[in-house]
């Protein structure tokens, strides 16, 4: 069959409503272009704000160098998010709404100004940020093993899922988030740590790279959306009964349980 | 002590050490112990290690410290072992901060970032707990190990690195000391920046959960054979990130969160 950005919105919208997974679309398109995959995820957005979610904010993808080298895709990109991703602190990642759900550990930026690229720096990004956080970011890919190339994963929405806020928020001025350490915990054994830095050097680069990036299809980041800028770690499974934490040194704790 | 290797078992052992032994002076790696004979244990692997130490000591070399090694879920998992191990470190395996260091002494050296701690005081096992531990630190120190391996092409199972001195190559001590009550190691960041790239970032809480957890398994481990920390003892407790590779031309700094940070020239 012939895609177009339209089916490939329908069949992505499909599969996340039946919780069904598929080949990537580049098996049969191979030259959908990162414009056209784009094209998807703003279509894909679309039909949410139609059916009645509200946008959020923007979430980037395959920002660390570990992620970037695991998924073999070798730039970073952003999303959307909306408020139906939102998981609120303490409810279990259910795996009958998800596919193969995993979660990381994020940097969240909400903004207090609006952000509107070309041109923005680290430092310019910064300066509209208006309280960091700790996230966990549930991701799911609508594609079998998680196996995509870049156009896939930019039409899936980056494999949103869900999002999680900590409870301690700092101004920008009160944290290095470079510097900022995570420790992975499953099951009560620590597996992995990082720190902010695993994100491009520091996450204030992801959200200039976001800015800059939206700029380009005539896009901003609003005052009062909130910015999900890449898992520092790599992503670990949730089923149910599992038990994951991510403790944040100056962040706090989240604690995210496997459900049924 | 070690209980020493009888006879035949001994000439065996021997045998081993001095290969790994002349690995150091040839540069020339060996083929895995294990490869050479399948039947050694994990004791056995002791063993060699400590007739190279032995060996070391009679020509003049000063024990100054340990390292655990194989403190991580990722590294445990990628060698299948549950448990961490140990080597020795002499006076001769320490470089100074921001020093050039002569890489060719080295057969294929990487670094890791370590919180090193520095006894105050003497510590015996068997049976030390974490309180113990933390009354015998004086201060932590920011570190880079250097590891290395005389095992060609770094093809180490646990009983090739033990046998290795647990794939010892040397370390680098920051200069700026802080007391234990002062920071809560599970929680200190570190970025690992070689040539001016961020290679490797991690928590203290990869080494085991926490680095005090490996100074209280190898001072019980020690203990279990005799041997106690002694005050100004330099233990390096496990990486807080992956290992990387370096060179001759290579920088690697770590700097830790609250703790400063250390740079390693390679020359």
């Amino acid at each position: 069959m012939t895609w177009t950005v339209e089916s490939v919105a329908d069949e992505l919208l499909a599969c996340e409503a039946q919780r069904r997974d598929r080949e990537p679309f580049t098996d049969e398109w191979a030259d959908m272009s990162l414009a056209q995959a784009y094209a998807v995820q703003d279509e894909t957005l679309a039909r949410r704000l139609r059916r009645g979610e509200t946008l959020t904010g923007v979430k980037l993808g395959l920002t660390s160098r570990a992620k970037q080298e695991r998924m073999h895709v070798s730039q970073p990109f952003v999303a959307w998010l909306t408020d139906d991703m939102i998981l609120p602190a303490g409810l279990p990642v259910r795996a009958s709404r998800f596919i193969h759900p995993r979660v990381e550990p994020e940097i969240v930026f909400v903004m207090g100004r609006d952000l509107a690229g070309p041109g923005i720096s680290a430092a310019t990004a910064m300066a509209a940020v208006e309280w960091i956080l700790a996230g966990a970011e549930v991701i799911d890919s609508r594609y079998r093993n998680f196996r995509f190339r870049a156009p896939d994963v930019i039409a899936d929405n980056a494999s949103s899922g869900a999002y999680v806020t900590g409870g301690v928020s700092l101004r920008p001025d009160q944290i290095d988030v470079g510097a900022e350490a995570v420790s992975v915990e499953v099951d009560g054994q620590i597996v992995d740590s990082a720190t902010g830095a695993a994100i491009l050097g520091h996450p204030g680069e992801a959200l200039a790279l976001a800015a800059n990036q939206l700029a380009e299809r005539g896009l901003a980041i609003k005052a009062g959306q909130i910015v999900l800028t890449g898992g520092i770690t790599d992503a670990y499974p949730v089923p149910a009964g599992a038990k994951l934490a991510f403790h944040f040194a100056r962040l706090g704790d989240i604690h995210i349980l496997g459900g049924e | 002590m070690v209980r020493t290797p009888e006879g035949g078992n001994l000439t065996r052992l021997e045998g081993i050490a001095g290969a790994l032994s002349g690995a150091y002076s040839s540069k020339q790696p060996v083929r895995p112990p294990i490869e050479t004979d399948p039947s050694l244990t994990i004791d056995d692997a002791y063993a060699i290690q400590l007739l190279q130490v032995d060996a070391w000591l009679a020509g003049g070399a000063v024990v100054k410290g340990y390292k655990v090694g194989l403190t991580s879920k990722a590294m445990q998992n990628q060698l299948g072992v549950d448990q961490p191990d140990f080597g020795h470190l002499t006076a001769a395996m320490f470089h100074l901060d921001h020093t050039p260091i002569d890489t060719a002494q080295f057969l294929q050296p990487k670094v890791e970032p370590e919180i090193a701690f520095v006894l105050g005081r003497e510590l015996a096992g068997p049976g030390v707990n974490v309180a113990e531990a933390i009354r015998a630190v004086d201060f932590v120190l920011p570190s880079l190990e250097l590891i290395d391996s005389r095992v060609a092409d770094w093809k180490i199972g646990i009983v090739d690195t033990i046998s290795d001195n647990a794939s010892s190559g040397g370390v680098i001590l920051g200069s700026k000391p802080t007391r234990l009550a002062d920071v809560d190691l599970t929680k200190v960041g570190c970025n690992l920046v070689i040539d001016s790239q961020i290679v490797a970032t991690g928590a203290g809480s990869a080494v085991l959960g926490s680095p005090l957890n490996a100074l209280v398994w190898l001072a019980n481990t020690l203990g279990a054979r005799g041997i106690s920390f002694k005050p100004g003892d330099v233990i390096l407790p496990g990486s807080v990130t992956a290992a990387q590779v370096v060179r001759a031309g290579s920088v690697a700094q770590a700097s830790f969160a609250n703790l400063g940070s250390v740079t390693a020239v390679f020359a």
